[in-house]
């Protein structure tokens, strides 16, 4: 458990937050100029900030140097020495912290064999990265700090890097934290999700929670807002798709990369859920599922998202103010939620 | 060859090259730790120890030789006091070395200065995070990516040490076989008519030494730059 309360004055910028982050993955959720690097960097060391407190299993890192803290800090850019080997890089922050994870291992669960005698320069973007967690990892760290470690990498790089943070995630056992401006790595990686703007923290909770209210879809951007429910796979069919089991009901993806009875969790976007007063006939949707309004948000604009309770689960929904007139909605009415697409966020979640 | 010079000419140029590497060897990590601080840190009197070290560069060097004297000498400030723990300078080689050891600690300390401004500051930060402290990322981080830089420093204090004659003439005089570098040597020749032929060969050893030295410098700074940079062998 990290809890982290950081007071800091840049110039005109006010950076005040106060948070806790529990085990698993914690994603810093933010737009440039957020204050998301600013967090991660105090908590490292790297930036002194006027107050901190940074309770890490009881102990104040602020009070420590940097190089005492035991962060595994992963930056934007690998950082990697261009004087070392990939293998002394590897080996770089064994020297100063022994123990923790075993270097074959870590050299195994990102697939860094075949480079150990390569040198940083001749490495793409996508191996320079894995090197960089995974010298941070070899470096026995408490926890690990990861500074938008994908941002820098192009659409395939990120999907070679994003399943070996998801094993980071499952098996390594460390906390994380990890900024991040890119809602579709939150949805896929995140536990808890805290949302900063301006310095300050917008919210902070269970990341499906944070991701299914409404309140926050501004901030996450309208276009990327949308909830995370769960499911568990309950069939492969022959056609190529998958039956999920939601507490809404059945919803059919194309084929998943899980097991029968593996938890998943599936990102809905809020614009690509439609509403419908009767369940629609003749559409060629697959995923229709009964629901019930919770809560009406107009925004600025014409829109508004409208939060749906899916037997427990929430989902979100944007729609246009003149349909929320024309269809009469109102809270606690039911009605049916026609999903236009639906992604596999989070694989196997495990129980 | 060997009586291609006089054998005082050969003895001029043994003690330079002496002078030069000792005087080098033993300024060169002074050097440093004043190039990591003017780098690195911020500090009260930074700029008054930046223009101490470039005092050298723009004094004339018989001031240097002669505040060198006043001093280091035998009735000098610190002098007799060196003398008793048996650090004698004055009218030695080993003052030869100091003169010249003074008068490249400006180039030196340039040189290195500007590879260690030039080492990615996100690197040394990245080593903090992985355990390192200020002495341990100095060590593995700063001075192997400016060793090139570290290098070209040395070869500068090096030449300059060679062709020091102003201050060392000052300081130490010019006794044969104990502080009669070659500079020393060429221009006690020239006093001399009819030593031409002497004095072109002395200044024909002092350009080769010096371009060896550079070119050997270049080689090595070279390979270095190619293993830092790291192309995959």
């Amino acid at each position: 458990m990290l809890e982290v309360a950081i007071n800091h004055r840049f110039g005109s910028f006010d950076l005040d937050v106060d948070f806790a982050a529990p085990a698993g993955l914690t994603a810093i959720f933010g737009q440039s100029g957020a204050g998301k690097s600013s967090i991660i960097n105090a908590v490292a060391g790297l930036l002194r900030a006027d107050n901190a407190r940074i309770c890490l299993n009881g102990v104040d890192l602020a009070r420590l140097p940097v190089h005492l803290r035991r962060v595994g800090y992963v930056f934007q850019e690998a950082r990697l020495f261009p004087h070392l080997s990939v293998r002394g890089n590897l080996g770089y922050g064994r020297w100063f912290r022994k123990g923790g994870l075993e270097f074959d291992r870590v050299v195994g669960i990102l697939g860094l064999e075949a480079l150990l005698w390569r040198r940083p320069a001749g490495l793409s973007g996508g191996e320079k990265q894995r090197v960089a967690i995974a010298r941070a990892l070899l470096s026995n760290p408490q926890i690990l700090l990861m500074d938008e470690p994908l941002s820098a990498l192009d659409g395939a790089r990120k999907a070679e890097i994003l399943p070996y943070l998801e094993r980071l995630r499952d098996e390594a056992g460390l906390p994380i934290l990890y900024v991040s401006h890119a809602v579709a790595e939150v949805a896929r990686l995140a536990t808890t999700l805290v949302v900063i703007e301006a310095g300050r923290v917008l919210r902070a909770g269970p990341a499906a929670e944070v991701m299914g209210d409404p309140a926050m879809a501004q901030a996450m951007g309208l276009r990327e807002a949308g909830a995370l429910i769960a499911a568990r796979v309950v069939e492969h069919a022959a056609d190529g798709l998958s039956h999920l089991q939601t507490t809404g009901g059945i919803v059919v993806l194309p084929r998943v990369a899980a097991a029968v009875g593996a938890e998943v969790r599936l990102r809905i976007p809020a614009q690509d859920v439609m509403i419908a007063l009767s369940h629609p006939q003749d559409i060629s949707a697959l995923n229709v599922l009964a629901a019930t309004i919770l809560s009406i948000r107009r925004g600025e604009g014409p829109g508004a998202i409208v939060s749906l309770d899916l037997g427990g689960e929430r989902l979100l929904a944007r729609v246009t103010q003149r349909s929320v007139e024309a269809l009469k909605l109102a809270v606690g009415m039911q009605v049916y939620a026609v999903l236009k697409s639906v992604a596999l966020a989070q694989g196997d979640i495990g129980s | 060859m060997a009586d291609w010079l006089t054998p005082e000419a050969w003895q001029a140029v043994r003690l330079s090259l002496w002078v030069a590497v000792w005087a080098t060897v033993c300024s060169l990590p002074v050097a440093i730790a004043v190039a990591w601080l003017l780098a690195r840190r911020a500090f009260w009197g930074k700029q008054v120890l930046n223009g101490l070290v470039h005092l050298p560069l723009i004094l004339p060097p018989v001031v240097t030789g002669y505040v060198l004297l006043v001093t280091f000498g035998k009735r000098g400030l610190v002098g007799p006091a060196l003398a008793d723990i048996g650090v004698v300078f004055s009218f030695r080689w080993t003052g030869a070395a100091l003169a010249a050891a003074v008068m490249g600690f400006p180039l030196m300390v340039r040189a290195i200065r500007l590879s260690i401004e030039a080492v990615d500051l996100r690197l040394e930060d990245a080593a903090r995070t992985l355990g390192a402290s200020g002495a341990w990322v100095f060590a593995t981080v700063t001075l192997p990516l400016a060793l090139p830089g570290v290098l070209a420093g040395a070869v500068l204090g090096f030449a300059k040490a060679l062709g020091e004659f102003g201050a060392t003439i000052t300081f130490v005089s010019a006794i044969p076989g104990e502080t009669q570098t070659l500079p020393s040597a060429i221009y006690a020749a020239l006093q001399v008519p009819g030593q031409d032929a002497v004095v072109a060969r002395m200044v024909a050893v002092s350009v080769v030494l010096a371009m060896g030295a550079l070119v050997a410098s270049e080689l090595l700074a070279r390979t270095l730059r190619r293993r830092i940079e790291g192309r995959d062998a």
